[in-house]
């Protein structure tokens, strides 16, 4: 049985958990000045996430908020733990940063840091560095948010040899942004302050649309 | 020397993005990678681009970096040794 036991989801300058308001910053604040204010929140320090994209700041985010009090990473063999990962548009927004910084022949110097941002699943790799997760990840670039194709996905992983994992959807582009992570488990987590609910297309587009 | 190491604290705290790092935090001696600042390999590499940028010397040789890189204080005498502003 795969049981979603924690969700989380950002968008509009607010975080939910599990379908409750959060966090939430002014309207009118930009993404990083949104996200700056949620990591702020969290009063956790992890140098490190000043240095990530804005797409790896959102997904590390929503992350750490899906995370909030449950036993997910102490409870689970995190080399059976599996991070699935879509969005639409890819690493465009780092892309386009980074092609600015060699526009100009004459003023040449692209950075390094920036660089190894260009990879929409360096997300993933951002979050398997934070929780020492070693289990198999895969990135996934479709229209838009698609139920289908995460579930279908996750649930071949814990068919195989995968016993949890975090998955959903990390989205940056010049418009918009938005995340969703959900965590999964196969075995009943005893965490009372986790919600069970099965892993299926109809649960994960509910309480994607909940919030 | 110490004009130099303090303009430099102010450049790599932006352009490494170590938010959580103040100016006076940062000893001159004290190693850039490792124990010190934990600096990691691209953060080096962003330390090559922020010579060249900034004080227009280009690292022909890499392995010249471990030496340079090694303290701010090394850095800053580099600079003074070998920059163009």
């Amino acid at each position: 049985m795969n049981n979603i036991i924690s969700y989380a989801h950002i968008k509009n300058n607010s975080v939910s958990i599990n379908g409750t308001p959060v966090f939430s910053s002014e309207k009118n604040a930009t993404l990083p000045e949104f996200l700056s204010e949620a990591y702020k929140s969290m009063e956790i320090s992890y140098p490190k996430f000043h240095k990530m994209d804005l797409q790896c700041k959102l997904g590390f985010l929503c992350t750490e908020f899906a995370l909030q009090n449950t036993a997910f990473i102490s409870e689970n063999d995190l080399t059976k733990t599996a991070i699935v990962i879509s969005n639409s548009a890819s690493s465009l927004q780092t892309d386009k940063l980074h092609q600015h910084s060699i526009d100009d022949k004459t003023n040449y110097f692209p950075s390094p840091a920036v660089f190894v941002y260009t990879l929409p699943n360096i997300s993933i790799g951002e979050l398997a560095i934070r929780h020492k997760v070693t289990g198999e990840n895969a990135f996934f670039v479709s229209k838009k948010f698609d139920a289908h194709l995460l579930v279908n996905y996750t649930e071949l992983v814990l068919h195989d040899n995968a016993s949890s994992a975090i998955c959903g959807w990390v989205e940056v582009d010049d418009t918009a942004y938005e995340a969703f992570i959900f965590l999964v488990e196969t075995k009943n987590n005893t965490n009372k302050n986790t919600i069970f609910k099965p892993l299926n297309q109809l649960v994960v587009t509910q309480i994607y649309n909940q919030t | 020397m110490d004009a130099l190491i303090e303009k430099l604290k102010g450049q790599i705290i932006e352009q490494l993005n170590l938010a959580e790092v103040k100016p006076e935090e940062i000893n001159p001696d004290s190693p850039l990678f490792g124990d010190g600042l934990g600096l990691d390999s691209i953060d080096a590499l962003e330390l090559i681009v922020l010579l060249e940028k900034h004080y227009g010397i280009k690292i022909e040789d890499p392995k010249d970096g471990k030496t340079i890189f090694q303290s701010l204080r090394t850095m800053a005498e580099y600079i003074k040794a070998n920059g163009k502003s």
